[in-house]
């Protein structure tokens, strides 16, 4: 049980605070409900360049880091498809130094040219890093867009295209702070050795007179029904064939969610799963298979990845793929194995609240979703899972028509 | 001006008091050490069993990481899946590393499966069989994972940096090749498991809200194992450095980023110089605000991050620069690490400067104290250290006080140029 205190500042902030006198240390974590899903789709990527940017400079502050830095903390940030989520972590008897830093960012950035410049290169080569110079880099470009045609998660947080970062425009960095960086559209959590009264008291000082702006409407177009099943073929330089193929799934507050969940775990989750061990163990087909998807807030992917063996056709490997759902599809999976992925699922949970800062973010996130105080119901909604809907699951999502798939060939 | 151009005051977190709270100590029936730490809020465990078992002792190369990995595929009375699928039904993570000297196997789970697991991670270090067919599935898979990393920069580079360092025949430097999989032999896994975890030296380290009769826990499984009371000597390996300083490796012919890697031998955590090259390290690339990050990344945008960082061996260190960087300025890029060494070596350190970085590592390492898992990792590794609690506080103590003029003497003693391994790889 995860106990904290709300309370809303007059320009519509949430504030969540998460007492813990167990630690020295408090977390400040900031989300903004912006993704890479809000993006113009000529522009992809724009919200992830956005979070560097956020570092550059804001209004007051020359430099975010320095005084983080100085006053023995530590800041990072991330964005996904779905929201931007900017956490520091310092002693308690600093914290409002946190509270002035991101207070001040929450006003207005410096939007300053040269961190533009600067971060636009940065942004390029994290792009190179990760997704152009490793062998496979390139797949979930190429899997987003076969699978979406509508929702904008049919690009990559990264963006579609390095071209898209490069020519990133100051008034449109400008236009997109306004349009989702101000308290209508974010959520404070102050969690550690911290007191409520304290963090009013903080939380009225430094963001309590911050114009409240625009709650931002979401309007994105949803993914239509799949109606055929999808396939592609790429070749690149790779030394071992791959296989990918993904289905659509519910959303992150779709009942459906957790059974989703669960099946997945069994396909994929580590060296009991299905997956690994028919097809890795006994079969020899693949060298490596996962089952997974990304929780997304909006209909999400159920995706399963494997390479294959040197000298396994993609067919055989495919149809033992295929043979292995088939058993998912027919009847529902013993009991015992469906209480295996809710006990491994309620010690995950364990471990990720042992941190401050998992805590925090786990607030943040819930609260997001519409009231923190779900986080505290989650395992129970895992208990209450059935292998009949587990089955039920599978028969809705592994159908051939709501599926794409991607064979990623080694060249040569 | 408005009250926001005043930044809050702050305490100085270099003055604040930190120290390393104190572990237990106590001994199982056949002499096993433990170490634990009972702390935390959650019913949660860590039992990290570490073993003289690191590559450091192995005859063949890639014989201690084999056994290491698979210890957990079959005993006479379970298969590898019937042992996954125990530590998945009790929500359990056992999880195996294979280091230069050591090598662990270590369990993370709820209090309340303790007393069902520990028999079964005892038998796994007793009783593994490594049957043939499991380890042809792992030389076949790593076989294949090898392929896919050799065509990575960064992948390749890192292994070619420890070569230059330390020579091939040496434990430090040498790495995993088809030939090294295709010659691992069922026999050789069996012969080094029953010298060194069935049969070896061990050290036991414990954390998380403790269980009251964890000793007796411990003692009806770890305690009856038949391990050695005492350490075995540790291995001597003569180290061959390369006689070139500077490679230049076409790894991927249309590669758009190049892996570099800078690195040179330094002493180990016993050297007196060393907690001052940690705090020098901090300022020179061993955080976000560092030098390196401030002026590669943070200036001129060459690079998504760039670090530096003393990395740890028992016997010696190697200190690093490391980063992967757009394939136009990766030449650009070396010639602004070796400036920032040569200001480091000539001009002043600001106060300001020095400030900054003396609170933020004193900030980070009191966050780095919370928790169980943390304090018994910073017990860990001064024990298989063969330091003590002194060394903790001396390292505080010289980020408090160490002075410009120190951190410039150690900047000429160690980040001179031509002492650096210099590699690139595109």
């Amino acid at each position: 049980m995860i106990r904290f205190d709300r309370f809303n500042l007059s320009n519509g902030l949430p504030v969540l605070v998460h007492e813990d006198h167990s630690t020295p240390m408090v977390v400040v974590n900031v989300l903004y409900n912006v993704g890479a899903r809000d993006e113009d789709p000529g522009r992809t990527g724009f919200a992830h360049l956005f979070e560097h940017l956020m570092f550059g400079g804001s209004v007051n502050i020359p430099v975010y880091d320095d005084p983080m830095q100085r006053a023995g903390g530590e800041n990072n940030a991330y964005t996904t498809n779905d929201l931007t989520n900017y956490y520091c972590q310092l002693p308690a008897e600093n914290l409002e130094t946190a509270f002035w830093l991101e207070s001040d960012r929450m006003l207005s950035l410096a939007f300053s040219e040269k961190s533009l410049d600067v971060q636009r290169k940065v942004v390029c080569e994290e792009f190179k890093e990760h997704y152009i110079n490793k062998p496979y880099g390139d797949v979930w470009k190429l899997l987003r867009d076969l699978a979406y045609r509508e929702h904008p998660y049919r690009w990559m947080t990264i963006g579609r295209e390095l071209s898209h970062i490069e020519q990133a425009t100051l008034p449109e960095v400008k236009r997109f702070f306004h349009k989702h960086y101000n308290p209508a559209n974010a959520i404070l959590v102050v969690a550690g050795q911290v007191r409520l009264e304290e963090v009013r008291g903080l939380a009225e000082k430094w963001f309590g007179d911050l114009p409240s702006g625009e709650r931002y409407t979401r309007n994105l177009p949803p993914e239509p029904a799949q109606t055929a099943a999808r396939k592609m073929e790429a070749r690149a330089k790779v030394p071992i064939d791959a296989f990918y193929r993904t289905w659509h799934m519910s959303g992150r507050l779709d009942d459906r969610y957790h059974a989703a969940d669960l099946m997945t775990d069994m396909l994929g989750g580590g060296g009991s799963s299905r997956l690994y061990q028919t097809l890795v163990k006994e079969k020899k087909l693949f060298s490596s298979i996962d089952c997974y998807h990304f929780g997304s807030l909006d209909p999400g992917l159920v995706t399963i990845e494997g390479k294959l063996v040197k000298g396994v056709t993609m067919a055989n490997a495919e149809e033992a793929v295929e043979e292995e759902l088939e058993k998912m599809r027919r009847a529902p999976v013993p009991e015992k194995e469906l209480q295996k992925v809710k006990n491994k699922t309620e010690s995950l949970m364990a471990f990720e609240d042992m941190s401050v800062m998992s805590r925090a973010s786990s607030i943040a996130m819930y609260e997001l979703l519409g009231d923190a105080d779900m986080m505290n119901s989650e395992l129970s909604r895992y208990q209450a899972v059935t292998a009949e809907a587990v089955l039920e699951e599978c028969r809705q999502v592994f159908r051939d028509e709501n599926s794409s798939t991607l064979h990623y060939l080694a060249e040569g | 001006m408005t009250f926001r151009s005043t930044p809050p005051p702050i305490k100085d977190p270099a003055d604040l008091h930190l120290e390393l709270r104190p572990c237990q100590r106590f001994s199982l029936d056949n002499g096993l050490q433990v170490y634990a730490i009972d702390a935390g809020a959650e019913e949660v465990l860590q039992v990290d069993i570490v073993f003289q078992a690191g590559n450091s002792y192995e005859e063949k190369n890639g014989l201690a990481p084999a056994v290491n990995f698979l210890l957990k595929n079959g005993t006479p009375s379970r298969s590898a899946f019937e042992i996954n699928e125990f530590f998945d039904y009790h929500g359990a993570y056992l999880n195996r590393n294979c280091h230069n000297e050591t090598a662990d196997v270590v369990l993370h789970c709820l209090n309340k499966h303790l007393p069902e697991l520990l028999p079964v991670m005892c038998e796994l270090l007793t009783e593994a069989e490594f049957p043939a067919q499991e380890l042809d599935i792992y030389r076949q898979n790593m076989k294949q994972r090898l392929d896919v990393n050799l065509q990575k920069c960064d992948f390749v580079a890192n292994r070619l940096i420890d070569e230059y360092l330390w020579g091939f025949a040496h434990p430090y430097g040498r790495y995993s090749t088809h030939e090294s999989y295709d010659a691992l032999d069922r026999n050789a896994l069996r012969v080094f498991y029953n010298k060194h975890y069935a049969c070896g030296h061990a050290t036991l380290f414990v954390a998380g809200l403790l269980p009251k009769d964890i000793e007796a826990q411990l003692n009806r499984s770890f305690g009856q194992l038949p391990l050695q009371r005492k350490p075995l000597a540790p291995a001597a390996h003569p180290t061959r450095r390369a006689s070139e300083r500077r490679h230049r490796i076409i790894n991927q012919p249309d590669g758009v980023q190049g892996a570099i890697r800078m690195g040179r031998s330094f002493p180990n955590r016993h050297h007196p110089d060393y907690p001052g090259a940690m705090v020098l390290n901090a300022l020179f690339g061993g955080f976000f605000g560092s030098r390196l990050m401030e002026n590669i990344r943070e200036d001129k945008g060459y690079t998504y991050g760039i670090y530096s960082f003393l990395q740890h061996h028992l016997t010696e260190s190697a200190w690093m620069v490391s980063t992967e960087a757009g394939r136009e300025v990766c030449e650009a890029t070396i010639e602004e690490v070796y400036r920032e060494m040569h200001r480091l070596r000539e001009e002043e350190i600001p106060t300001d400067e020095l400030q900054m970085v003396r609170n933020y590592l004193m900030g980070t390492l009191l966050g780095e104290l919370d928790g169980p898992f943390q304090i018994i990792g910073r017990w860990k590794n001064l024990v298989l250290n063969g330091l003590d609690e002194g060394f903790f506080t001396r390292t505080i103590e010289t980020i408090r006080s160490i002075s410009d003029v120190e951190l410039k003497t150690l900047a000429n003693r160690y980040l001179q140029e031509e002492t650096f391994y210099e590699l690139l790889v595109i």
